[in-house]
């Protein structure tokens, strides 16, 4: 990705661009030192207390105490729900907007507009139109079901972004090939096209995944802040990143039980993006071979 | 766009395609309505408190005392309205400059073992969650602050958070628009002898402008919406900061913080400052999209 070849070739001169060079070092140094320290007090103060005990049991003493078991399960249902809902949409947007709309047709240029709105609406006011849709107006209170689908609303513009460019990089070839074959539409496009779409389409699914799991704002009035393990969908569930925010805005003395899941949820944000770009790769790989 | 994408004539004999693209066509419906049903549901939310209150008194009553209903209580949002322009600004201006030198640092300056390591970096630190920016800010930094010029929960804490969050935008941007200044341009200014930094303030930064502006812009909207951050490290005092170091609330902050126990105009007029910011915020996508769509490329 560096340019060496080409910036390599610019010589620096003088004392300005000695000075530039100084002062960008020093940016980059700062941003790598702030993120270290981000890091190493996660691990400091959260690493000694993460243990099999601590990821199933039960928060005691308002989570001072005990671990986190329920609010694993709750945040699961949460993103459970958020994908079997977004997925099936986001994915058949994508087709429709990579596949079936040209650039200048007017109601995909009407959806991706709108798209890219909703891409960038702050994820308090998805909490508030959550809120008066599926709390109040639909009836679903605070539950994992309000949660999930208001999740399901963030997520679709990623999703579908991610899915329509892992289309579009499928070569026009098979378009053709599975025509002239005399394939229907739907058969080309379960059997070419989707396939040979599919690393896009993980990437879509981890950086939805990625969203939800880390968002907050949007869950504290859709699926509330009930600690205890959910029974169904219709019961409130409290996510990993609300509590967090509990432990460490209103329980004194909950610091130490917010930076081990804190420092969980940073673990699963790492795992699932470095296992994508991989898996992505390797796809990607087979793909380039074949 | 090919004409191996159109429907061809023949494809659309069979019912099972037909049934396909209405199905598809659905889905687009559905999605692209979800924006418009957020808005719907806004407005009329914020019904209430607009036409009992009034649009003005948002701006021009004395204070921010909303649970005695829209006879007696006081709506001025102007302080949380000004709190979440200051903080957002000032995150824009600290991270805009560290954010485009990351780039240059990525592209131009870093030997290629350090700058895929920390381009990496970055994409890790724009995952990071904002509840653990807001956690991390509100053990470390604000004690850190509270050291020099208490109470530590402020302005500034809530800028240095922010400006840390959305860097990663602004630097992935910069670097995407810097990846894309045609190299003609970059071996005429080798021809002409200029030096490194005189080829970037002179060629490449003005080519690469629109890319880094949509950005800057997308960071800004990012700003504004923040919440868990902005709301565990800014202390959410109603009122006018006099320094940076005075604690401040902003609109999403209040939103969060009042939504649990609002009811009937207090409801209301939360959902009305929702709608703000949903303007605010939309408004700067739409002029990120217009640059982009000015773009002359070269």
């Amino acid at each position: 990705m560096v340019d060496h070849e080409m910036w390599g070739s610019t010589p620096a001169r003088g004392r300005t661009d000695r000075l530039v060079a100084a002062v960008v070092w020093l940016a980059a140094t700062v941003v790598t030192a702030v993120f270290l320290w981000i890091l190493a007090d996660l691990l400091r103060h959260g690493a000694g207390q993460i243990s099999w005990t601590f990821l199933t049991a039960a928060p005691a003493s308002a989570g001072r105490a005990g671990g986190i078991g329920p609010i694993l399960v709750s945040t699961a249902w949460i993103l459970a729900v958020c994908l079997a809902v977004a997925l099936p949409l986001g994915l058949g947007t994508a087709v429709l907007l990579a596949e079936l709309t040209s650039a200048e047709d007017a109601f995909g240029r009407l959806v991706r507009r709108s798209l890219d709105v909703l891409a960038g609406v702050p994820s308090i006011v998805f909490g508030l139109f959550g809120n008066a849709l599926f709390c109040v107006y639909l009836g679903l209170g605070f539950s994992i079901l309000s949660g999930g689908l208001t999740l399901a609303c963030m997520v679709l513009p990623i999703l579908i972004r991610s899915a329509e460019e892992g289309l579009r990089a499928v070569p026009d070839e098979y378009r053709l090939g599975g025509a002239a074959l005399g394939l229907s539409r739907g058969k080309i496009l379960l059997h070419l096209l989707l396939p040979a779409a599919v690393p896009g389409l993980i990437v879509g699914v981890v950086l939805g995944f990625g969203r939800a799991i880390a968002e907050t704002a949007a869950l504290i009035f859709t699926s509330g802040y009930v600690d205890r393990m959910p029974g169904s969908v219709h019961d409130s569930g409290r996510a990993l990143s609300i509590h967090i925010y509990d432990l460490g805005v209103n329980i004194p003395g909950g610091e130490t039980n917010a930076y081990a899941t804190a420092l969980v949820l940073v673990a699963i944000l790492l795992l699932t993006n470095t296992a994508a770009s991989l898996l992505g790769d390797r796809l990607r790989g087979r793909h380039a071979e074949s | 766009m090919s004409t191996a994408r159109r429907p061809s004539g023949r494809s659309r004999q069979w019912t099972s395609d037909r049934l396909l693209v209405w199905t598809l066509r659905g889905c687009g419906v559905l999605t692209g309505a979800v924006v418009a049903l957020i808005a719907v549901f806004l407005v009329v939310e914020s019904f209430g408190a607009l036409s009992g209150v009034g649009l003005l008194r948002f701006f021009s009553d004395p204070s921010w005392h909303p649970s005695a209903g829209a006879a007696e209580g006081t709506f001025n949002l102007v302080p949380m309205l000004l709190g979440t322009l200051l903080t957002a600004a000032g995150a824009v201006l600290v991270a805009t400059p560290l954010g485009l030198f990351s780039a240059l640092f990525c592209r131009v300056y870093a030997p290629t073992a350090v700058a895929r390591p920390y381009r990496r970096l970055i994409e890790l630190l724009a995952g990071i969650p904002s509840v653990v920016y807001g956690f991390w800010g509100l053990v470390v930094l604000v004690p850190l602050i509270a050291r020099f010029r208490p109470p530590g929960a402020s302005l500034l804490a809530g800028v240095l958070i922010l400006a840390l969050m959305i860097l990663p935008t602004i630097a992935l941007a910069a670097d995407a628009a810097l990846s894309g200044v045609p190299r003609r341009y970059l071996r005429g200014a080798a021809a002409l002898g200029l030096g490194r930094w005189a080829t970037l303030s002179g060629v490449a930064l003005p080519a690469a402008r629109s890319g880094i502006a949509t950005g800057v812009i997308l960071a800004a909207g990012r700003a504004l919406g923040e919440t868990m951050a902005v709301l565990m490290v800014c202390g959410n005092v109603v009122e006018m900061p006099a320094s940076v170091f005075d604690p401040v609330r902003t609109l999403t902050a209040n939103i969060a913080l009042e939504m649990a126990y609002a009811v009937g105009d207090h409801r209301s007029a939360l959902f009305v400052s929702g709608l703000f910011l949903l303007v605010l915020v939309s408004g700067l996508v739409l002029a990120a999209e217009s640059i982009e769509r000015r773009k002359v490329v070269g």
